[in-house]
Parts: structure tokens; sequence; C-alpha cells
């Protein structure tokens, strides 16, 4: 059974212990340098399309690989109303034409469907990143419908289509529940080729190493969740593990954590540069910091526009003339087909 | 020299074997790559068929490296065990089949 980090008092909960213990690993993985060697002298923002909003910690699961360090303890990290209505009204101001609610689990937040609606009238296609499972919950009976009536976007986690690497990953149960809430998807009628009812499945290995390509295994997750569970989705996304909070842990704790950093710097694709999602996505944490991502966002790693904001005082054009902040764990977004929130960028 | 056989070093410096013969050593690793290029077969179903022939040359450093590369185009446990199940029957089975040599052979030389 996985607990969170920050349940457990250890140092790796401190995000600053992360990124040194990334920075201090021996070899040659400078991020900044390989851009330049890829012609990149600095990482720029392509025109912002993707308004990510993090609505905080708390998750009715608690997988090994979460990035957040997400868990039913983390109720210490909720997006407060005063803060949806600041990132509403900084979504205004921009040009993204896409809401992206993750967190956690975003669903049990209590103003969950209030951020859908107002997303929806303002016409911004809206994404809920699911665990899936927690459709299941009592108080979520109907979700599913819910979302569809609203042409919500479901991108769901499935670390593969059959029980043993999910249940590695995810905990004990999470396959069976996976596949119960992927029937109540396809019965709302998501995953049917409706493009106002979207579900796009999201797998990221079980281990140490890169995702594949997710056009190369798409058929194959198609023709087996059909054949093994009647289930269909419509389309795959790959994405690698990022080697930050308990994915990091678990890479120190396997022995894997030099070599899973070598196969990210040895894989370094240049073509994946300009997709990186750090350029046309903004993303907020729960208390309205803004940050070029949602991994730096769990590294503390607040985003440097010339002078410092939040959600609170958002400025679009500051922000758009910003330089996207790297670090070492960068190179688990351009390793092999490239990585993202919305899959391979290569 | 090293102290003991198959240093888990040399597959990260399998490139450096082209210092002694750098002609032989792109002839090879143009043709390598080539071989495990997508074409008829898939990479992932060349990446297996490699790590059957790894298991039945006994080669480490060829089961470490198509390990990975199976499991990075997507293969799961359950396919890479049967692939080495593959290489395992073909292997018994070719020694099996030799007894019909030697079965021949018995029958012959016997009454």
């Amino acid at each position: 059974m996985t607990e969170t980090l920050q349940s457990r008092r250890v140092p790796l909960a401190h995000p600053e212990r992360q990124l040194a213990l990334l920075d201090d690993l021996p070899g040659d993985a400078d991020f900044e340098a390989a851009l330049a060697r890829a012609g990149w002298s600095s990482l720029t923002p392509a025109p912002l399309e993707i308004f990510q909003i993090n609505l905080g910690k708390l998750c009715n699961m608690t997988c090994r690989h979460c990035h957040v360090d997400a868990g039913p303890d983390r109720t210490d990290a909720m997006m407060s109303r005063q803060t949806i209505e600041a990132c509403l009204s900084a979504l205004d101001r921009t040009t993204a034409h896409t809401v992206d609610l993750t967190g956690g689990a975003p669903e049990i937040h209590p103003h969950f469907k209030y951020v859908v609606d107002e997303a929806v009238k303002r016409g911004k296609h809206v994404i809920d990143r699911c665990n899936l499972s927690v459709l299941l919950m009592q108080r979520n009976a109907g979700l599913a419908e819910w979302l569809g009536e609203r042409g919500v976007e479901i991108v769901a986690s499935l670390p593969h289509y059959r029980k043993r690497n999910t249940d590695a990953q995810r905990g004990d149960g999470a396959f069976d529940k996976s596949i119960e809430a992927l029937r109540l998807l396809n019965a709302a009628g998501y995953g049917k080729g409706d493009p106002r009812r979207m579900l796009s499945l999201m797998m990221n290995p079980a281990g140490a190493f890169l995702a594949p390509s997710q056009g190369s295994i798409e058929k194959e997750w198609h023709t087996a969740l059909a054949r093994d569970f009647g289930i269909t989705f419509d389309r795959l996304l790959a994405l690698n593990n990022m080697p930050i909070s308990r994915f990091l842990e678990w890479l120190v704790e396997s022995g894997n954590l030099q070599s899973y950093m070598e196969r990210l710097t040895s894989g370094f694709n240049p073509n994946a540069i300009a997709g990186l999602m750090c350029r046309n996505t903004i993303s907020i944490s729960w208390d309205g910091r803004l940050f070029d991502c949602d991994f730096n966002q769990m590294l503390d790693l607040d985003a440097l526009p010339e002078s410092p904001m939040t959600v609170h005082d958002f400025d679009f054009e500051r922000w758009q003339a910003r330089r996207v902040v790297t670090r070492r764990h960068c190179f688990g977004c351009t390793a092999g087909a490239g990585s993202s929130c919305g899959g391979a960028t290569a | 020299m090293a102290d003991h056989y198959y240093a888990p070093e040399h597959l990260k410096g399998f490139a450096t074997i082209a210092e002694g013969s750098p002609e032989l050593a792109k002839k090879f690793f143009d043709y390598y790559g080539a071989v495990f290029a997508p074409g008829a077969l898939t990479e992932r179903e060349k990446a297996l068929i490699a790590l059957a022939v790894a298991h039945t040359v006994q080669c480490p450093y060829c089961i470490d490296a198509y390990t990975t590369e199976s499991l990075q185009k997507g293969a799961d446990l359950e396919q890479m065990t049967e692939a080495v199940h593959v290489a395992c029957a073909i292997r018994g089975g070719a020694s099996l089949v030799h007894g019909m040599q030697m079965k021949g052979h018995a029958e012959k030389a016997g009454m």
C-alpha cells in the first residue's frame, strides 16, 4: 500500500531535495546545453493553447508513480473558490482554446462542476484528467453522463490493457475498477467516435523505461480492450514517467535512478522540442501560482516572467514574453517520441 | 584488463569497438540499424525476435538490451516470456529432433 511522501514525512517530500538528487547525479545532463546543441538558444513560448488548472492534490488513489504526491490525505492543497474565480478571469485574457483540469482527482474538488460549467460557457474545450476509479464513488454517480452532456473530453489514466502492469503501478484492484469505469463511460456514449464524448486513454510505462511510440501500439490497445472487455475508446496517448516525487522515490529504492536518467538523456530527441507542452500551456497550482508545466509546479519551479505574478494579477503579454524554466527532469519530455499531457510531441 | 567477464559497462561502450576497425564497425552498425528499422515486421516484432535469439545465444548484453527495447516498444512481461519460451521450445526441440538421428542410427545398428 503506497502512502504519500508528505504523510511519511520523508526528505523527498520536499521539491528542493528532489532537484538536488537529480543535480547531483554524475554524467552530462545539462538540459539547456542539449537545447542549444539542437539550435534552441532559449526555450520560448509558442501561442498559448492550454489553460491547465490543478485543482488540488486530493485523490482517492495513491499510485506509486504519482508526480503530484497526491492521495486521500492531501486536503492541505485544494484550490479556493476565490482562486478559481481568478483563474476564470485570467482565462478570459488569454488565447487558450482548452481548459485542462487536473489534480489529484479533479472530480472530487467541491467546485469541479462549477469550473467545468464556466469553461464550457466560455466556449472552451474542456479536458478532465480522470483516474477512472473516481467515477465509481457514490458521490459521482451520473458524473459520466453529466460530463458527456457538456462535451467534456476525458483523458483517463490506464498504464496497460492487462491487469499486472496496471495494478503494479496503481495498486491492487485498480485495473478491475478501471475496466468497470470504462464500461460506464462507454455506456454514457464516451469512446465511440463522438467528438463531444471523446475518451482518450493515457498510458505510461510501469517501470524505468521509455513509453512506446503511441502510434505503434494504439491498434493493439483497441483490439485487446474490445476483445477482452468489450471496451472502446477514441485515442491512445503515451507519456514518459517523470523522475520526480513518488516515481523518483521508486527509482532510488529500486536502484534504477542513474540508468533511467541516462536513458532519458541519451534518448534526447530534438524533434520533440517544438511541441513541448511548456511552450503552449500555462499551469496553475491550487494556490494560484503560475508554472510552465505541471511537473515544474510539483518541483516548486515557478515560472519566471520579467516580474513576478500570480493568477490574481495575471498579465498575458508578460506571460508570453517569459523564458521557460528548465532543469534536468526536463529530459523526461524530450526522450524518445517526446512526452506531454497531450501524448507524444515528436 | 577486466577481472571478470561480462562487465555491464561494456554494453554502453559498445560503439568503441570501432577503434580497432572503423570501416568494419561502420558497415556492421549501419547494417544493424537497417535490420531493426521498421519494415515488413514492426519494431516490436523485431525486438521480441532479438530477445528470443538473445536467450538462445545466451548473450547477457543482448538480454538486457532487448528486454529494455521490447518494453519500450510496448511489449509486456507476458509477451516477452512467451518469446523466451519460443526460443526455449526451438532449442529443446532442436535437441529432441536430433533424436531422430540417434534413432535411425540405433535402428540401423540394431537387430
